[in-house]
């Protein structure tokens, strides 16, 4: 018998709300099914399967605000009888966010008697019930959208484990929001910008917190990839185009191949190397807020499949719903400008991933080539990566092969 | 078609892919990109739609021709014939 849990899907999630079952008791579920959605800070998730088996029972209800590691529903594993009681190993899942990660030290060491309790962790429920007038136990995100709303923590029932107040719980009791103040491009409707902004806060805050990020920047030249380019959509139809942005993706999923200290996880043991890349590709939402989908196998495939597969990721970031796995597989992260914006970009790394990589806006530059100066479309490239694993001389090392991929676009 | 019938395409087409944008809130000389905060993926979904509604297929030289309402519906009128 195995728990199917709420998944961690992402550094700044601690709770997920359970919206929809696309299984009930009995169906055969194996990995990779899509079983239930689940509506986060960065909007409704379809959660995929870990394991075989066949549903044994639902244990969570629809509309249940649970936190990451809570038990959804069980699996009777093939062959196990349905009336077996086996005791369920409380196996953390993958990626279960670690105790420490959801401690920001809001606090001091050493509280005082007097001041908020610890943190909730989500391994580790806190068994003492808050007693009337104490200040309960909270969230990071509670306790920073309470303090933003005035809010006391103390007045509130608290859902999570012992009493905790979760994020959920302080929004619940927000008196209705005052519309935010609309412009023509306003949020995907049913997200909550507030939510998407304190997620966003908590990842990038861990990240400036953990991560010794160092930063090299190249200007590479662009004019190959933008004639291929140039030339190749002049002879397709709009539907078979491709964007400057699927090159950057595919080049840097090539160095990432070959300079491994960029590609991968880390986490309390240390770093693990992934062998494929699963590019995070970066899409700003409308009305503000990003989110970063991971494109698995991007160093595999061909440059229009990577193409078709970020219009299907943004299509379904925009209006649609994203999968669990493409909320946890990205083993490094690739953010462009687009057509206009900024030169550069320092990105900030994306927990538990090393590296990332920001595009500006390619502009036409004066360029040397031999000896003479041309203008020439130019892109500036700046790594964000972890000292934890790398230093300048590798960063260094797979700037020169994303601008070697990129001299040869034909090749992508 | 009439320019009231390209105007609803384009806008119809353009909301799609933006499902926030209120088609009555926008202007003829708003700027997709800069005041419709419309990006280069969307603008690509934008031009395919238009290919597969309309039928006319918009070069990327083309594209600044179609940057605001008021200029596609002239232009997709002109290559629509």
């Amino acid at each position: 018998m195995g728990a199917f849990t709420m998944p961690s899907l992402g550094a700044d999630m601690e709770a997920g709300t359970l919206i929809e079952w696309m299984i009930k008791p009995g169906d055969i579920v194996k990995r990779g099914d899509v079983v239930a959605v689940v509506e986060t800070q960065k909007g409704a998730i379809e959660i995929e399967c870990f394991e075989e088996g066949t549903v044994e029972r639902l244990d969570a209800e629809l509309g249940a605000t649970l936190p990451v590691g809570a038990t959804l529903a069980t699996l009777r594993a093939q062959g196990e009888e349905a009336t077996a009681f086996v005791e369920t190993p409380a196996a953390p899942t993958p990626r279960t966010t670690r105790p420490e990660e959801n401690a920001i030290p809001l606090t001091p060491a050493q509280p005082l008697e007097a001041a908020p309790a610890p943190p909730s962790r989500a391994s580790e429920p806190i068994s003492v019930a808050p007693r009337p007038g104490d200040t309960p136990p909270s969230s990071p995100a509670a306790r920073i959208f309470a303090a933003e709303r005035g809010i006391e923590l103390s007045a509130l029932r608290g859902s999570g484990p012992g009493g905790a107040v979760l994020l959920a719980d302080v929004e619940a009791a927000t008196p209705a929001p005052s519309q935010v103040a609309s412009t023509k491009a306003a949020a995907k409707p049913g997200l909550d910008m507030a939510a998407m902004r304190i997620a966003i806060a908590n990842a990038m805050a861990r990240s400036k917190r953990e991560i010794p990020h160092y930063y090299l920047t190249q200007t590479i030249d662009l004019q190959p990839a933008t004639d291929w380019l140039t030339a190749t959509n002049a002879k397709r139809t709009p539907g078979a185009r491709l964007l400057m942005g699927a090159l950057f993706v595919k080049a840097t999923a090539l160095a990432a191949a070959m300079i491994s200290e960029m590609n991968g996880n880390y986490d309390a043991e240390g770093f693990h190397p992934v062998n494929a890349v699963h590019a995070g590709v970066a899409i700003a939402l409308r009305g503000g807020g990003l989110i970063a989908p991971a494109l698995h196998d991007a160093e595999t495939l061909p440059l229009d499949d990577v193409m078709a597969k970020m219009r299907d990721l943004v299509a379904r970031a925009r209006t649609g719903r994203l999968r669990s796995s493409e909320m946890t597989d990205g083993t490094i992260t690739i953010s462009a400008m687009g057509d206009a914006g900024a030169d550069a970009m320092a990105a900030v790394i994306y927990p538990p991933q090393v590296a990332i990589v920001g595009f500006g806006a390619p502009v036409r530059r004066p360029w040397i080539v031999g000896n003479t100066i041309t203008p020439r479309t130019t892109v500036i490239v700046t790594l964000s990566a972890d000292h934890r694993v790398s230093d300048g001389r590798r960063g260094a090392k797979f700037l020169a092969a994303i601008e070697a991929a990129l001299q040869t676009p034909e090749a992508l | 078609m009439t320019d009231a019938d390209i105007r609803k395409a384009f806008l119809g087409e353009l909301t799609q892919i933006a499902p926030d944008i209120d088609a009555d809130s926008v202007g003829p000389d708003d700027h997709l990109q800069d005041d419709l905060e419309i990006d280069s993926m969307d603008f690509l979904n934008l031009v395919t739609a238009l290919h597969q509604r309309l039928g006319v297929d918009i070069p990327e030289s083309d594209y600044p021709k179609i940057a605001t309402l008021a200029l596609a519906v002239e232009y997709l009128k002109a290559r629509i014939g």
